[in-house]
């Protein structure tokens, strides 16, 4: 049932001038990602500055909503998006693994955002999701929903690693539950990463969530989406399941590095009717 | 046993070493010129274009990569395949109403030609490039590389030689090419293709679209990741317009009439790097 809805929404032909609006919504969607162990400070101040004026050439483009580092780099990032639109957001609670004790985690959490963070992307525990421990990941998130305060909070649960989509849409009602601002597909360190049908369970669970609490919560797929025509298509996806009030950054974000410049590459595409070459992007 | 059914052959696109059908599922047909054969082929979109000039970008690495020589045994190997071919090609161009004698003498000629380019492959950049005197104590050599990825117009007739002399020079420097074939004759360049597909050619390294080049060229022309254009099929009218869309990444172009054997046909789709290197006093 998923699979065949998420096929049939794929074929929809987004084109012209709703095209070029989804490209620019995407771009004020994306959280700009960095995750390698090779990061260091000046590769973070390079990717700031590319968050807040996507394409140097064209002014009109909005800033992304979001980069998105380990916790070393987070006062690296603050410097430079420091007055701008672009939120820093810290993967915290050992990302990726989670495999800590819980007061690290914490530890970690109020460390980041001590540091700048505006937004804080944890990991839940898999091994104790699937060994049945709920009460150990419900109790986890809540702390680190503590821990984090104002913080935006978004709540990895690596579908990749989790087996089912019963336990897909088990897990987004418990990070949802334990004070999720936003629930997230994915590391980007496990294959699966975001795929459309996990993503319309999650976006499923966040409507039944919503009618049953009357609380919004926001959805960010991450890993894997490289191109402007597969973020199309998880647009597409989000406005038939929870319409346009969800798209919106504060509601909806796509966790991604390379997918930045095939957005800019279609946007100048639309502008000239001339395909593009990579060679005319920045990289960041 | 009764009379079999003719097996005829499906004419496709040649793209990253496959054999697809245009995307668009378009195809327009050629009639042979006694009349007495049409042959249905496919007609290529812009979206075909697309992907053949990523396979081609995808493809260049690895092509520019190989050494000279690798790269002359490569060509010298589609020369065997094209020789193999001999019979097929000579019926192909007769269809299109060359003589018999005209048609054999245009399939040695094709021949002929690839041994010609094979043998630049290693040897151009003596040629091309060169040791200058300068007032230091430094070598400073300057030496072609390929541009990139180059597209080719392929003209009308001789079409076979055409797509030979078109592709042959781009190739042996180390580009990766999309031709575009004349719609005139284009089974010669899908036969050349199967050639090609059997030759040792990595795939992506020459690509072969049939269709309207009317309808392709504008947009190879101006396709920011294409770094070279071989106008050679486009007649002289149509060639300023083309002209100016390419020049918006400043592509090498070129366009040649009647010289197929031609060492600028090489060094148009190369650029000269210049380096500097101490030799002691």
């Amino acid at each position: 049932m998923v699979e065949e809805r998420v096929a049939a929404l794929s074929t929809r032909s987004i084109k012209r001038e709703a095209k070029m609006w989804a490209l620019r919504a995407a771009i004020s969607m994306t959280d700009l990602t960095t995750l390698e162990g090779m990061d260091t400070r000046d590769k973070v101040r390079q990717l700031c500055h590319k968050a807040i004026r996507p394409d140097p050439t064209d002014f009109s483009i909005p800033p992304v909503a979001a980069v998105c580092v380990y916790p070393n780099l987070v006062g690296a990032a603050a410097e430079v998006v420091g007055g701008s639109a672009v939120k820093v957001a810290a993967v915290s609670t050992y990302f990726p693994s989670g495999q800590a004790p819980l007061d690290l985690k914490i530890a970690e959490t109020t460390q980041v955002v001590a540091d700048g963070a505006d937004e804080v992307d944890m990991v839940i525990d898999r091994g104790a999701f699937l060994a049945g421990d709920y009460v150990k990941v419900f109790a986890e998130v809540a702390a680190v929903r503590e821990a984090a305060g104002d913080a935006c909070l978004k709540v990895i649960l690596e579908t990749g690693e989790l087996g089912s989509y019963d336990n897909v849409r088990r897990a987004s009602t418990l990070a949802m539950a334990a004070g999720a601002d936003f629930i997230k597909t994915s590391t980007g360190k496990v294959s699966p990463a975001a795929t459309l049908p996990v993503t319309l369970v999650m976006l499923e669970s966040i409507r039944d969530f919503y009618r049953n609490t009357g609380r919004a919560v926001g959805m960010k797929p991450a890993g894997g989406i490289s191109s402007a025509k597969q973020a199309i298509r998880w647009l597409v996806l989000l406005n038939e399941t929870l319409g346009l009030e969800w798209m919106t950054p504060q509601r909806f974000r796509f966790g991604a590095s390379s997918l930045l410049n095939d957005l800019l590459m279609q946007i100048r595409w639309l502008g000239t009717e001339r395909y593009q070459s990579p060679d005319y992007f920045t990289r960041a | 046993m009764g009379e079999r059914l003719a097996v005829r052959k499906t004419y496709k696109l040649y793209i990253d070493g496959g054999f697809p059908r245009s995307e668009s599922g378009r195809t327009f047909p050629v009639v042979s010129d006694d009349g007495s054969e049409v042959v249905h082929i496919s007609r290529a979109s812009r979206k075909d274009l697309r992907m053949a000039v990523r396979a081609a970008r995808a493809a260049l690495a690895g092509w520019k990569g190989r050494s000279g020589y690798n790269r002359g045994q490569v060509l010298y190997r589609i020369a065997e395949m094209v020789e193999d071919r001999a019979a097929t090609f000579a019926a192909q161009l007769e269809l299109g109403g060359s003589s018999a004698e005209d048609a054999r003498g245009e399939v040695g000629e094709a021949i002929d030609l690839l041994i010609w380019y094979a043998g630049w492959c290693d040897k151009y950049m003596q040629v091309v490039g060169n040791m200058n005197p300068v007032a230091g104590p430094f070598f400073n050599i300057s030496v072609p590389e390929p541009v990139g990825v180059v597209g080719v117009i392929a003209p009308s007739a001789p079409v076979l030689r055409g797509l030979v002399a078109g592709l042959a020079p781009v190739v042996s420097s180390g580009n990766t090419a999309v031709v575009v074939a004349s719609p005139a004759q284009p089974m010669i360049a899908i036969t050349l293709a199967e050639a090609l597909a059997t030759a040792d050619v990595p795939a992506g390294v020459v690509n072969i679209l049939t269709g309207f080049p009317e309808e392709l060229a504008p947009w190879l022309a101006g396709h920011m990741d294409v770094n070279g254009v071989d106008f050679s099929g486009v007649h002289p009218e149509g060639i300023s317009d083309l002209e100016e869309a390419a020049s918006h990444n400043l592509k090498r172009t070129g366009r040649w009439e009647g010289s197929d054997a031609n060492l600028y046909r090489i060094s148009a789709f190369t650029e000269i790097k210049t380096v500097w290197h101490p030799k002691g006093r």
